[in-house]
């Protein structure tokens, strides 16, 4: 574990002296500020839209520095060299992938944890309140579902060449997921056979990454989600970011380092 | 003697990834055993092979067939690198680290206490002459000093066995000096020092033994005087080995 958390170290380092997370933290905050200083229509719920759209803001957000600080690590270790004293050293190419997973986790969180305080801050001071066991449900299956693109460009930073490559890819197949994955059974029905088993078999297989968009939650104010489905999904995560990263460590361990 | 590296006919294929191409033998049944404080040189030209035994000792690259030991254990089991310390030619160290992070990091992975890390990374820093930048990122370093660091991250564990893949390349001749020296003093430390370089004067100065490669063959092996024999230098004794023709101009 102590080799895991040493990776891990170093790239939330990285995360926090690159510019990356400020320039866009600050970008979500100007959007927001300068939308939150009109007052449109004299419309009390006008904060709705303004909450919309500060979420809509930190989760674009969210999956740019998960997924360029992700697809980065290991082809910058290998274009470095940097990999090379680092598997000279009695670290194992698992240790290495899952240090690597946790540090662009983790810091996944903590961007995320800077994001949600400012949405709460923005949110609060037009509605006066602050439904914090809301923010907790939306932010954790929000990190959760990160962990799984987290693991999922992990694995194709294995694959693909260039660290654009696998961003461009892994960008168009979440974009894919959230958008179209969940009306997959619906149009596999309308299909002949084979076309409709394979359909059928994409929407098995993939992440439903959407059902860890709870955004609705926060913006209407809706009721908590019972925990017993919290806890599913947040166990459905853990499964797929658990096979994520078993392939990308089989992928990398028959990997030649030179 | 006791063999602190050994490789036992250790033979490295690469396939080609196109077709109707052979495979590229790149060591063919390599024999070779380094005694604990020598000073080994491993000389050849470009690619004869000698970053491909160090890839394979250092487990980056599966032998085809044949085996490596370091310390009698198989280079295979991570624990084999335990002791070593492992210095790759031309590396950029993470940029956002400063020198004493850079170093912590890797101390970290050997699982050195914390204490003991702290005095290590000020013996070192003094020893490469880096004190005064520790606290500076890497990507302000020159050329020199990132390789100081590198040799440094290289000793971090008290190594017994260090691994050196050309440390001299692309330094001016201070850096080189410097680098020169820190062997030497490692060698009067009696570290066992295995390592390749194209700067046969170095070789010559700093090895107790060397061995040349060519085309993944072991030539030759033995001290510095035994390999130079009737030459006048290592030099030229290497371009014999290697079956080089000087032209001479009628």
């Amino acid at each position: 574990m102590n080799n895991i958390f040493a990776v891990a170290g170093v790239v939330i380092k990285e995360l926090y002296r690159r510019k990356d997370f400020y320039v866009l933290f600050i970008v979500t905050i100007l959007i927001c500020l300068v939308m939150a200083s009109v007052n449109i229509f004299n419309d009390a719920k006008i904060v709705r839209y303004l909450k919309e759209i500060c979420l809509l803001l930190v989760w674009l957000s969210s999956l740019v520095i998960a997924i360029t600080t992700t697809a980065r690590q290991i082809p910058a270790e290998r274009e470095n060299r940097t990999l090379l004293p680092l598997l000279a050293k009695p670290l194992t190419r698992s240790q290495l992938i899952i240090g690597k997973f946790l540090g662009c986790w983790v810091a996944c969180g903590l961007t995320l944890l800077c994001f949600y305080l400012f949405f709460g801050a923005l949110s609060a001071s037009r509605e006066h309140q602050w439904p914090l066991l809301n923010y907790f449900q939306a932010a954790t299956l929000h990190w959760f579902m990160l962990g799984i693109i987290v693991a999922m460009t992990l694995l194709g930073s294995l694959v693909f060449a260039a660290p654009s490559s696998n961003s461009t890819i892994l960008f168009v197949i979440i974009g894919g997921i959230l958008f179209v994955g969940r009306h997959l059974d619906q149009v596999a029905l309308t299909l002949r056979e084979p076309v409709r088993t394979i359909v059928y078999s994409i929407y098995f297989a993939i992440p439903h990454l959407e059902l860890f968009d709870v955004r609705d939650l926060i913006i209407h104010n809706w009721p908590l989600i019972p925990w017993l489905y919290f806890s599913l999904a947040l166990l459905y995560a853990v499964g797929y970011l658990a096979v994520f990263l078993t392939g990308a460590c089989l992928v990398f361990r028959r990997k030649t380092v030179n | 003697m006791t063999a602190i590296l050994r490789t036992e006919k250790l033979r490295v294929e690469y396939r080609s990834r196109e077709m109707r191409q052979a495979t590229k033998v790149a060591l063919a049944g390599l024999d070779l055993e380094v005694g604990a404080g020598e000073v080994f040189g491993f000389l050849g030209p470009n690619g004869a092979g000698k970053t491909t035994t160090m890839n394979v000792l250092l487990g980056f690259v599966p032998p085809t067939s044949g085996a490596a030991y370091l310390f009698g254990i198989d280079v295979r089991q991570p624990i084999a690198r335990q002791r070593i310390g492992y210095l790759p030619e031309l590396t950029y160290y993470y940029k956002f680290l400063t020198a004493e992070e850079l170093l912590r990091f890797y101390a970290k992975i050997f699982g050195l206490p914390r204490a003991e890390t702290e005095h290590r990374i000020d013996q070192l820093l003094k020893l490469v002459e880096l004190e005064h930048a520790r606290k500076r990122p890497i990507k302000s370093y020159s050329k020199g000093m990132q390789q100081r660091v590198g040799l440094a991250q290289a000793l971090i564990n008290n190594p017994d066995l260090l691994v050196l893949d050309e440390p001299t390349s692309g330094l001016d001749p201070l850096g080189r000096m410097k680098v020169r020296e820190i062997i030497q003093r490692l060698k009067n430390e009696g570290k066992t020092v295995f390592f390749s370089s194209h700067e046969l004067g170095e070789v010559e100065s700093v090895c107790d033994r060397v061995a040349i490669i060519h085309q993944g063959e072991l030539k030759a092996i033995g001290r510095v005087s035994e390999i130079t024999g009737h030459h006048a230098n290592l030099e030229q004794a290497f371009l014999e080995i290697i079956g080089f023709q000087t032209s001479t101009a009628p």
